[in-house]
């Protein structure tokens, strides 16, 4: 959009308008459950959203901790294979779609009005409806574990036929409960993409965006393309339990790698949806907390761009050991290796903005120095699986697993933590305890690389996941693992606690929390009163736009 | 920068829309899984069929109370913009795995290329499309597909008239000529419905006399998944033309005005655009 139609905003937005808005917004605003039920603020849904997505990462990390339980030593300890299953996948399936993301569109509705000088969401009731499907969509995933034959037990990718043929009754259930979480997903990042295109106050180009709108921009076109995909696969699922279609049955003339090809074109771009706002968020905090302006604000840009583009071709390089024709293997290789080059420059990027940088180490930049260390391991490890003859003796073991959930933990979660502490102060108005968050980064950090260095270790070792028992080798790594598991588990109930501390009370914070922070959620009082930005807000280039620097 | 922005005042049916929706996912779950919960899943559909007429009208009725402005307009825009996008890309997935089928998965059962080694499972099996003879004999083929040049060939000329016949209308409403604009509305719905109709008899055909059913292996797969998704699509296009014709009638619309009719108007050739493709690539080639 030109600056042009921006401009326009204004124009039209004529005054007899504003009288019925104040009549209606402001006239009888329900109280108590109800409040939250009704609710239409970006503010409001946007804390519904991030309280969900703290209480799914507790039900998530509770059957981690299932997983770490049974494995903590060789044999059978505790669960029996069956159930250990359904932890592996519930575990994966509660943290990509309950947790991850569902945090993430908590921040760009609390976060993105306030970044783009609009009063809320593009469209508020359609928000509302996106939240409250999550809470039905999640109930009918966990009720599966309560059904006669168990919840689902084919991995939180759900290949068929484990999925279809061998699946237990429970599975459509599953499938409605990823239909509700899929079209919920689908209307958020349409509102998000119609505030960010449509919503910005008059004179804010697309190239003086704040980096994490930037990237929600990029993540919610992600979302729409790929969200249908997921929808259409667990529909043919769904034909093939339960109507006796042939799509993923070679018998019938299907194919179940066919189930592999549509569910990992979701899944690539899947996976950056739930790292690129983390990028935004990073972007914000480093150079807040160097007190410089990022190193290179246009070429973050167009590295968002570019990987959410490769994302689109790269999907075959999760089934080099399915069987893939020999060209197809070499093309997915190459296009995956190639998204190392638009992430290395996010990493050049934060590193030569920290370079000669006036750094503070406040725990939001704790977190983010962090995620930019661990997410590059995870980064690496990822090269390592692009390799196709390298990727056939790493498939399917913790390898991968130690891969993934390094750009998942110490990668989004930190940076969805960072994001808390940085915006805790406008939230809540007050700091988040320093002394708590930084017991709760350092004691973090152990666990996690306790956690999941080993696993690296154990896989290429040959230990495959998602097994309950192991050969006798394997077992310190998976004592070590087991041991941070839980100091990680629990190190995240002081985020419980630093969280309610904040609320309730602590040091209060100016409308401009931090002093190296740009952007316009700054310029209204901590905390931000319920309704903000009823007009459009004046407009200052921030330090890391180009026309700040075209300006003087 | 005095204007003031709008922003829609707090509704109960988006709550209540979730209530209904979670209602008809537990009904279809549980009628598919245990075989009961048919009055959820209608008591749901009925649900959402109200909450539709109820939300819709909250907000026609501020519509017509004038109190959107330019910006509001432009989001619903974008809005159904993007959920068309949304249905494309539902769409591409379905003709994804058609065409990686036809192209892939059926020449390596048959033992075509490098990987060819499926073709040990089923080696009588020879690779044809539409596929008439299954690698399992146990699942069995269709007997006969639909020919193309007789029904699909008289749809796809009702399908591309009616978007001819809505563009006429649209031009009408621009003009305000409210006459034109009714009866060239009620020629695309009737088309629409028509349409409809020779679906439905298509589908009695394919299933009584020519064996081509959902369980007819791939072929039947692929072709009751796009035509049936497709004929869903088309039924909602012509629930949203008969609304919009509602409206007409009661006078609701301006020659500069009428974001609902042109986003009517878009989902209905989307919905004609998947239908070419489907006439191609399922029918005739």
């Amino acid at each position: 959009m030109t600056p042009e139609t921006t401009q326009s905003v204004s124009q039209h937005s004529v005054s007899d308008v504003a009288s019925g808005h104040d009549a209606h917004a402001h006239g009888h605003a329900p109280t108590g459950l109800m409040r939250w039920l009704l609710t239409t603020n970006h503010k409001e849904i946007g804390t519904l959203y991030m309280l969900f997505s703290l209480l799914m990462l507790f039900i998530g990390g509770t059957m981690a901790l299932v997983i770490r339980a049974e494995l903590f030593q060789p044999g059978l300890q505790y669960v029996q294979p069956e159930f250990f299953n359904q932890m592996t996948t519930m575990h994966g399936l509660i943290m990509v779609f309950g947790a991850i993301m569902p945090a993430f569109v908590g921040l760009a509705n609390w976060m993105i009005p306030l970044q783009v000088g609009a009063p809320d969401m593009a469209l508020p009731r359609l928000n509302n409806f996106s939240f409250w499907l999550l809470p039905v969509a999640f109930t009918t995933l966990l009720a599966t574990l309560f059904m006669e034959g168990g919840g689902p037990n084919f991995g939180w990718t759900f290949y068929a036929p484990l999925s279809t043929t061998y699946a237990p009754p429970s599975t459509n259930f599953f499938i409605l409960s990823i239909h509700l979480a899929g079209i919920s997903s689908i209307l958020g990042a349409i509102n998000i993409i119609a505030t960010i295109l449509n919503l910005r106050t008059p004179g804010m180009r697309l190239m003086d965006m704040s980096l994490f709108v930037w990237t929600w921009l990029i993540t919610a076109f992600l979302l729409i393309a790929v969200m249908p995909v997921l929808a259409g696969v667990v529909t043919m699922m769904l034909l093939d339990i339960n109507f006796g279609t042939s799509f993923f049955d070679a018998a019938g003339g299907g194919d179940p790698v066919l189930f592999q090809h549509l569910f990992w074109f979701f899944g690539h771009p899947e996976v950056y949806i739930m790292i690129l706002p983390a990028f935004g968020i990073v972007s914000l905090i480093v150079p807040a907390f160097a007190r410089k302006r990022l190193f290179g604000y246009a070429s973050m840009v167009y590295a968002t761009a570019s990987i959410a583009i490769l994302s689109f071709v790269v999907w075959a390089h999760h089934m080099f050991t399915v069987g893939l024709p020999l060209t197809a293997e070499l093309f997915f290789m190459y296009s995956t290796m190639l998204i190392a080059v638009p992430t290395g420059v996010k990493v050049f990027n934060w590193i030569a903005t920290l370079f000669r940088g006036s750094i503070s180490f406040e725990t939001p930049m704790l977190f983010s120095l962090g995620f930019i260390v661990m997410f590059t391991i995870g980064g690496l490890s990822g090269v390592m699986l692009a390799i196709v003859p390298a990727d056939f003796q790493y498939h399917d073991t913790y390898f991968v697993v130690a891969h993934f959930h390094y750009v998942l933990v110490p990668g989004a979660l930190f940076a969805i933590m960072a994001a808390a502490y940085y915006w805790m102060p406008k939230w809540t108005g007050h700091y988040a305890n320093e002394t708590l968050g930084k017991w709760h980064f350092w004691l973090s950090v152990i666990g996690v690389n306790l956690t999941f260095f080993p696993m690296h270790f154990s896989g290429l070792a040959g230990m495959p996941r998602r097994i309950p028992d192991y050969a006798l080798q394997f077992a310190d790594f998976n004592m070590l693992s087991s041991i941070g598991g839980f100091l990680f588990g629990f190190s995240q109930l002081i985020f419980v606690w630093v969280v309610i501390k904040a609320v309730r009370g602590g040091v209060k914070a100016p409308a401009k929390a931090w002093e190296g922070a740009e952007g316009l959620e700054w310029a209204v009082p901590s905390p931000a009163p319920l309704h903000t930005f009823d007009t459009p807000p004046e407009f200052v280039p921030e330090r890391d736009s180009p026309s700040r620097h075209s300006d003087h | 920068m005095t204007s003031q922005y709008y922003v829609p005042p707090t509704s109960k049916w988006p709550i209540i829309a979730v209530i209904v929706v979670g209602c008809t996912a537990l009904g279809a779950g549980s009628l598919m899984t245990y075989g009961s919960g048919l009055p959820f899943l209608l008591i749901g559909l009925a649900g959402i069929a109200f909450v539709m007429y109820g939300w819709f009208r909250d907000v026609i009725n501020e519509s017509m109370g004038g109190l959107y402005d330019m910006q509001m307009d432009r989001s619903f825009r974008q809005g159904m913009g993007w959920f068309i996008f949304s249905e494309v890309m539902f769409f591409a997935a379905f003709f994804g795995a058609l065409f990686y089928i036809r192209v892939f998965a059926l020449p390596w059962l048959d033992g075509e290329g490098a990987k060819g080694v499926t073709a040990l499972l089923w080696p009588d099996f020879t690779a044809s499309w539409p596929l008439m003879n299954t690698p399992d004999p146990s699942i069995g083929g269709p007997d006969a597909v639909i020919n193309p040049w007789t029904l699909p060939l008289i749809n796809t000329i009702l399908l591309v008239t009616s978007s001819v016949t809505l563009t006429i209308a649209h031009h009408a409403l621009k003009e305000g000529n409210r006459a034109k604009l009714k009866n060239w509305l009620i020629g695309t719905i009737a088309l629409g419905l028509v349409f409809l109709v020779i679906q439905g008899i298509e589908y009695v055909e394919a299933w009584t006399q020519l064996g081509l059913t959902l369980q007819s292996g791939i072929y039947g797969s692929t072709f009751f998944l796009l035509t049936g998704f497709h004929g869903l699509h088309v039924t909602i296009g012509a629930i949203v033309l008969i609304v919009l014709l509602f409206r007409v009638m009661k006078g609701h619309f301006t020659a500069d005005n009428h974001f609902a009719f042109e986003a009517g108007a878009w989902y209905w050739h989307f919905v004609d655009v998947v239908w070419i493709g489907l006439f191609l690539f399922v029918y005739v080639f």
